[in-house]
């Protein structure tokens, strides 16, 4: 009895947006790549590629805000990859994404060895303040990923841009006639995608711990992808998405079960979005043009 | 043709080359400001290739165009939409999950700030709508209207920009008799309004009807050029084909034999799980041939699909010869000489990435002599097709080229000669020369007329209307997944069944 208490408490619900965060962000990035038709599974390289970059900027220079500019660079030098060769020269967005992920991986090790002479986890470096809300602490980044929700809600709704996005999706060669440049705008929302990923790498570095540790996103990038098709590839669905994923997180942790292992626990919410997948709870229709690069001319 | 200057739009000596194709060589269009020029063509003689080198979708590799006097070099469609171009596709170009409104003012979108003024953006296009005559909703989404309707979201569309010349790729296709009144009608205000209309099609009844000049294509380059008033109907298709056409289909009177298929009450589901065809019942007898006319997306897709054993039954009952077959798998039907062609042959007729040989045994190549065991016999399976190839005069320079290389027209000749090589006693046919052109049409219709004298009973779906009067001997008029009426051939009227198509007159159900 006491344990389902500890499930309903607002602590724990607080403590979720921190656990949501890199969710939040690189959800948000999804939405954003996939509304325009490009599939993002590099989400997830990007992140571990910017905790690295957050460490690494906010060491040498002793500033945490530099290091989150460097998160954010690190998630755009790595999309800009994706977007040159998927949208550019039209390459298959899921191997080179994978490409992405595994070299990501590699990379961060080796910089690890090179940079700090370390196999595991890196020097520390300063880390972001936090700020102390209803009694819980929160570094920014935490609060820069709730902001984005409406504001990425407005942008898609509400302005000529995010039409524009939402069209190229669903029906390229339609927005082509009317002008629009396909392959521009897609070539935007995965850099956008990228910098969201590589901001939430440095929420797991810089904002909740202070150094890097190989492998830290641990398929954060693949749950963001999970949370955003659970949200339907709309903004409020995917914060809303993430958020359970980060509760689910947050339980896990923090509530001691005496018979149920936490692990079990925390693979509720991936039930879940499987069986969403699976079409049981409404349907999840994704962008129509989505993962097929576009050739001018065709129907 | 001296005086240059009342051309809106010249364009000269365009050439076009495609890998392996020449879809326009040194083709000349002339458009007067405020006609309506038809742009005819056999399929694959070049018309839309070359609209979409004057809406900038494609560049050419040579010529000239000049629009209101000025030379002009298309790179974009932005361009063309700037000098007041604009285009109505013959796939509709519309997203399916945004609103009328949404789709009309995609691209130049009204704004407040930096967000789109939807109030401005309705206002707009209701000014459209009531100027034109356009009735549309602007706050349905595409996916919930007809066709009819989203072909005028696509023309306020291009009204929207600013359009002074439109162009219409095959705008009737989709259309029923009813609407392509309603379109002409359109047609006719905005000429009075100013406009200049482009308007390719190969329905030469239409090109008479509405244009009053024509352009004629054939084999990528421009024929010639004429006034409607001056030819008539005939004229233009020898034009078109480049020899004299048979306009009527030649046929003599049926001679019914014992009915061999029956289907009673049929109901079938399509995937969204809705009963889309609604307890249909009718018999075919033998060297019949029984036609179902209707607009698409009534039903005629999931009949088809469930007759061939492609798609389950959910009630009803099919005989064929006597034997109840409802339960059969499409392998047990098509062993009982039952023959099928396919709406869509790229999907359903052919394995386009297959040689001719290959397609030409598809369904039989577990049978001998094709294979034995488990090997396939490629001699006996080139022989088949070289002698399919020449009697049913399928145009390609080898059997064993892929299927995707052959002209809409010869896969679906192809096709046909499949499915007649194992002698159907029942043939059911399905938009048998969609996308084929005269020539072709011409030829599938004589097979299909041949097979029938021979005895085959056939059951014919098109959408095309004048396809399925003239062929059938019975037809019926599918609405909403019923057959709402049937005719015998010679009392069937093309106004009525117009009338029947789109739902009026539902009520008045008759029997046989």
């Amino acid at each position: 009895m006491e344990t389902i208490a500890q499930m309903f408490t607002l602590p724990l619900l607080l403590i979720s947006f921190r656990y949501a965060t890199p969710l939040i962000l690189a959800a948000l990035g999804g939405v954003f790549n996939e509304r325009s038709g490009v599939i993002n599974i590099a989400l997830e390289g990007m992140m571990l590629f910017g905790a690295f970059a957050a460490v690494y900027g906010s060491g040498v220079t002793g500033n945490p805000w530099i290091g989150v500019l460097y998160s954010i660079g690190a998630g755009l030098a790595f999309a800009l990859i994706l977007a040159i060769v998927c949208v550019t020269f039209k390459a298959d967005q899921i191997v080179v994404a994978t490409g992405i992920n595994i070299f990501a991986s590699g990379l961060t090790i080796y910089f690890l060895q090179v940079l700090y002479g370390v196999a595991g986890t890196s020097p520390r470096a300063p880390r972001l303040p936090s700020i102390r809300i209803l009694g819980m602490r929160y570094n920014p980044i935490t609060l820069i990923a709730v902001a984005l929700v409406p504001i990425v809600w407005f942008i898609l709704f509400k302005t000529p841009w995010g039409l524009r996005i939402r069209s190229i999706g669903e029906h390229p060669s339609a927005a082509d006639t009317l002008g629009i440049n396909v392959n521009r705008y897609r070539f935007i929302c995965v850099l956008i995608s990228g910098a969201l990923a590589g901001l939430a790498g440095a929420h797991l570095s810089i904002g909740e711990f202070s150094a890097f540790v190989r492998e830290m996103s641990q398929g954060r990038g693949f749950i963001a992808l999970a949370a955003m098709i659970f949200g339907k590839w709309h903004p409020v669905g995917a914060f809303g998405a993430a958020l359970l994923f980060g509760y689910a997180e947050a339980i896990s942790i923090r509530v001691d079960f005496a018979f149920i292992p936490s692990e079990l626990i925390r693979a509720i919410p991936y039930v879940l979005t499987i069986i969403v997948l699976a079409g049981f709870i409404g349907k999840a229709i994704p962008p129509k043009a989505i993962g097929k690069p576009y050739f001018k001319g065709e129907d | 043709m001296a005086e240059e200057n009342n051309y809106l739009l010249e364009m000269r000596g365009i050439t076009k080359i495609f890998p392996g194709v020449k879809a326009n060589d040194n083709i000349d269009l002339l458009v007067k400001k405020g006609e309506i020029h038809a742009l005819v063509g056999e399929n694959g003689a070049g018309k839309t290739t070359l609209m979409k080198i004057l809406y900038g979708l494609y560049d050419s590799d040579q010529g000239e165009i000049y629009f209101a006097g000025n030379k002009i070099r298309m790179t974009d469609p932005q361009q063309a939409i700037n000098l007041g171009i604009g285009m109505v596709h013959q796939h509709f170009k519309l997203i399916d999950t945004l609103t009328v409104t949404e789709n009309i003012i995609l691209g130049s979108e009204p704004r407040q700030g930096v967000a789109i003024n939807y109030r401005e953006a309705r206002r707009q296009v209701e000014e459209i709508s009531n100027k034109y005559n356009l009735k549309v909703d602007p706050d349905a989404k595409i996916q919930d209207i007809s066709v009819g309707m989203q072909q005028r979201v696509e023309i306020i569309k291009i009204l929207y920009r600013g359009a002074d010349l439109l162009i219409f790729d095959e705008p009737t296709a989709v259309l029923t008799p009813q609407e392509i009144d309603e379109l002409f009608e359109i047609f006719n205000s905005l000429q009075e309004q100013g406009k200049t209309i482009i308007f390719i099609t190969h329905k030469l009844r239409e090109v008479k009807a509405i244009s009053d000049r024509i352009t004629v294509l054939r084999d990528g380059k421009s024929v010639d050029s004429v006034n409607t008033e001056e030819v008539t109907e005939k004229d233009v298709a020898e034009l078109m084909v480049g020899r004299e056409v048979l306009f009527r289909v030649d046929k003599g009177e049926a001679k019914p034999g014992e009915s061999v298929f029956q289907v009673e009450n049929l109901q079938v589901k399509d995937n969204r799980g809705i009963m889309t065809v609604n307890g249909i019942s009718f018999e075919i007898s033998k060297g019949e041939i029984f036609g179902i006319a209707g607009v698409e997306g009534n039903g005629q897709t999931e009949l088809v699909e469930a007759l061939t054993g492609l798609r389950q039954i959910a009630g009803g009952r099919v005989y064929y010869k006597g034997e109840d077959i409802t339960e059969l798998s499409a392998r047990e039907i098509k062993d009982r000489h039952i023959g099928h062609i396919p709406e869509d042959r790229l999907r359903r007729g052919l394995v386009t990435q297959f040689s001719l040989s290959e397609n030409f045994i598809l369904g039989f190549h577990h049978q001998e002599p094709y294979s034995k065991n488990i090997f396939m016999n490629y001699k006996a399976i080139d022989q088949h097709a070289q002698s399919l190839i020449q009697d049913f005069d399928v145009r390609t320079s080898s059997h064993q080229i892929l299927a995707s290389k052959l002209s809409g027209g010869n896969q679906q000749k192809l096709i046909i000669a499949r499915e007649f090589r194992q002698d159907p006693e029942l043939l059911i046919a399905a938009q048998p020369t969609r996308g084929v052109d005269v020539g072709s049409i011409e030829f599938i219709h004589s097979q299909l007329i041949k097979k029938r004298d021979e005895g085959t009973a056939i059951l014919l779906v098109s959408a095309e209307l004048s396809e399925v009067m003239s062929l059938s001997d019975r037809l019926g008029v599918i609405y909403e997944g019923e057959i709402v009426k049937t005719f015998a051939a010679d009392e069937a009227d093309e106004r009525e069944i117009g009338r029947l198509m789109t739902g009026s007159g539902k009520e008045v159900k008759t029997g046989e």
